[in-house]
């Protein structure tokens, strides 16, 4: 393989990777603190998508206003969501509250059947979006800057939110005991309130930015996704921010590199993330970044 | 704990006892014709799945009766899964017990019914299942589309002799024996024609549902061909195409039946002007009357253009009915009989002869994307 080649497929598995990097953090965040997989994480992230696109096609809003309105609809999505499926739950065994979660996941997905048709949808990409620049011969669509970058900032974000304000602190209390935290006068449900809406968000920014790279929606899009993201977390240590981020490149890399070097495997691309899964949880079973439980949200 | 599971145990058994009395006591009910409906309505084939089933509706409500007895469509999701399509037949064979069964899109999904129509002695006409093998050693599976020899030999030839191509690269949908089989006879026919056996450049795979094909196309760009056929679902060769001119790859695509769907210019927008593909049917030339009635109707009927696999299911249905009337009876052993004597029969989409293997002998026909519109180009008849 020529650099050029080399330096195309790295730009393009980068991209790919942030946005994985991107939803993981919301299964690694509700993870930390109820120490609960939300199934439906994957199905926030279609929500979202959606509704930017009904904001854009049919109540014809200009883009950013419509972005915008998404994410604040699917976060509200997303702490009904808890509310309604995982709060009456929270003292129930592990076992319940997983399988309201998948409950919740199959509902949603089959609402959006019948809601939004199972027809794909066509998402409207914005013509600042939709540029492409050619640097030394690598050819790089704006969306695959923009993800990147977007995820740093948000990761920036997060991390100060986590440890630098009191509801960041409050989190990482509940976070470590619910019921000591209870007793030091933290409002848990709260605080959990918060991380599912910060969870939510992210989900929904994941994706309208995964429509505006891949923009065709359809009601499962979020299942593979969602599969994906949810290793990318374990792989870096389910309950670490930065574990999430990193597993999320390191999937995006893994994914995209080994059909560049073996392309007879691309059959299988799939197989990676979970071949990848199963090695980390016999390997390191915390996950790469999971051993820290202090740093965990 | 324990009272509670033995509770829940007696419950089960109570419902399931309870229906199946019910089951029993609806079976000697056979009034009506029932018709089966066995098309992904969900999942990555769902546009193409409800597309068909748009078509049959339309004929169903234009001739909703046979031999005096009214025709009921009983449609089930086969959910563009394999494992569900085996499912979804079963419930058509067993559970309703329908006629004939008109499906699927997808010829691995109907090849994953096949076999339980074959069983149920239950004649299944393919709207769109190009593949082979739908039909091979299945006496029960017909169908009223070409097949995908004919189509690679024919998108093939048009690479070679009009889009003057001398090295292509190929696309597949590796999970989709339609794709993987069109792609075959592409190829073959394609290093035949060249005579060279280096002509396919590079093969890339993929997997349905897909949304990242750029490690693909990179791999792809290196070997510079002239075209690439990319036989595949509509909305992932979309994917592909918009993807291949991100990378700045300005290659002519080549493609088949399945583009021929509104999903593919809408997920493909201004990347897929120019690309080519092979399907059934043209709706901006009505070629008889049974065409023109089907185009007038379903656009009165449903507001919108008609995709080729909306005039095939149409056809399909048509096709059924008209072996009952021929049999004069709506058994389905007489029905499957009645098929394989179909000739010369009047669909929107051609004329039909239904020949010794079930299949359907039918002329081809070229399309291109034009100005965001399907826009035909040439017929090609079969040898």
């Amino acid at each position: 393989m020529d650099l050029q080649t080399f330096l195309q497929q790295f730009v393009n598995a980068l991209s790919l990777g942030s946005l994985y990097a991107l939803i993981a953090i919301g299964y690694t965040m509700v993870y930390g603190i109820l120490r609960l997989i939300n199934f439906a994480h994957g199905d926030v992230f279609m929500i979202g998508g959606y509704l930017a696109f009904y904001g854009v096609s049919m109540f014809l809003m200009p883009w950013w206003l419509a972005v915008c309105l998404a994410i604040v609809v699917t976060t509200a999505f997303g702490v009904g969501l808890e509310r309604v499926a995982y709060r009456p739950l929270r003292d129930s065994p592990r076992i319940s509250i997983m399988i309201s979660a998948i409950g919740a996941s199959f509902l949603i997905e089959n609402l959006a059947i019948v809601l939004f048709d199972a027809r794909p949808k066509a998402f409207p990409v914005s013509s600042l979006f939709a540029a492409n620049y050619v640097i030394g011969g690598v050819h790089v669509a704006s969306v695959s800057l923009i993800i990147p970058v977007v995820t740093a900032v948000l990761l920036a974000v997060l991390l100060w939110i986590v440890h630098r304000t009191k509801t960041g602190m409050a989190m990482r209390a509940v976070s470590t005991d619910i019921e000591a935290a209870r007793l030091m006068a933290i409002d848990v449900n709260r605080i959990v309130s918060i991380t599912f809406a910060i969870g939510s968000a992210l989900a929904a920014i994941g994706g309208i930015l995964w429509a505006l790279k891949y923009p065709r929606l359809e009601p499962l899009m979020g299942i593979m996704p969602g599969l994906k993201c949810f290793i990318a977390a374990v792989v870096g240590g389910i309950g670490s921010i930065a574990g999430a981020v990193l597993g999320g490149l390191l999937l995006g890399l893994i994914e995209l590199m080994t059909i560049a070097v073996l392309p007879e495997l691309t059959g299988y691309k799939d197989a990676f993330a979970f071949v990848l899964l199963i090695m980390v949880l016999l390997v390191k079973p915390t996950g790469l970044l999971g051993k820290n439980q202090g740093e965990k949200v | 704990m324990k009272k509670i599971a033995s509770l829940l145990t007696l419950a089960a058994v109570a419902v399931a006892s309870v229906s199946l009395v019910s089951c029993s006591k609806e079976a000697p009910k056979a009034e009506v014709i029932k018709i089966g409906v066995f098309e992904p309505l969900t999942g990555a084939n769902g546009a193409g799945g409800a597309d068909e089933y748009d078509g049959i509706k339309l004929a169903n409500k234009l001739f909703p009766e046979v031999l005096g007895k009214k025709v009921q469509l009983i449609a089930v999701d086969n959910k563009s899964d394999k494992v569900e399509a085996a499912n979804a037949a079963t419930v058509l064979a067993q559970k309703e017990k329908v006629n004939a069964v008109i499906g699927s899109w997808g010829s691995s999904l109907s090849m994953a019914g096949g076999p339980i129509f074959a069983e149920a002695k239950i004649p299944a006409v393919a709207v769109s299942a190009t593949n082979p093998a739908v039909t091979k050693g299945n006496d029960y599976y017909f169908r009223v589309c070409f097949l995908d020899p004919f189509q690679g030999v024919v998108g093939a030839t048009y690479a070679f002799n009009t889009l003057k191509a001398k090295k292509v690269a190929i696309i597949r949908e590796v999970s989709n024996d339609y794709s993987v089989g069109l792609a075959k006879f592409f190829a073959d026919e394609f290093v035949k024609l060249t005579g060279d056996q280096g002509a396919v450049v590079a093969t890339a795979d993929y997997n349905t549902g897909d949304q990242d094909f750029t490690a693909q196309l990179t791999n792809i760009k290196k070997s510079a061909p002239d075209a690439i056929f990319a036989p595949g679902n509509y909305t992932e060769s979309a994917l592909i195409i918009k993807q291949a001119r991100a990378l700045g790859m300005n290659v002519q695509f080549i493609g088949g039946d399945t583009w021929d769907m509104a999903a593919f210019l809408e997920v493909g927008g201004a990347a897929v002007e120019g690309a080519v593909f092979s399907t059934f049917f043209a709706n901006d030339v009505p070629i008889n009357k049974t065409s023109e009635a089907f185009l007038k109707s379903f656009r009165e009927e449903f507001k919108k253009e008609p995709s080729a696999v909306s005039a095939l299911g149409y056809d399909a249905y048509l096709v059924i009915l008209d072996a009952i009337k021929r049999a004069n009876s709506a058994e389905p052993q007489k029905i499957r009989d009645a098929l394989t004597t179909t000739k010369d029969f009047e669909g929107s989409a051609g004329v039909i002869t239904i020949n010794a293997e079930r299949n359907a002998d039918k002329e081809a026909v070229f399309k291109t994307v034009k100005d965001g519109k399907f826009v035909f180009l040439t017929t090609v008849k079969p040898k």
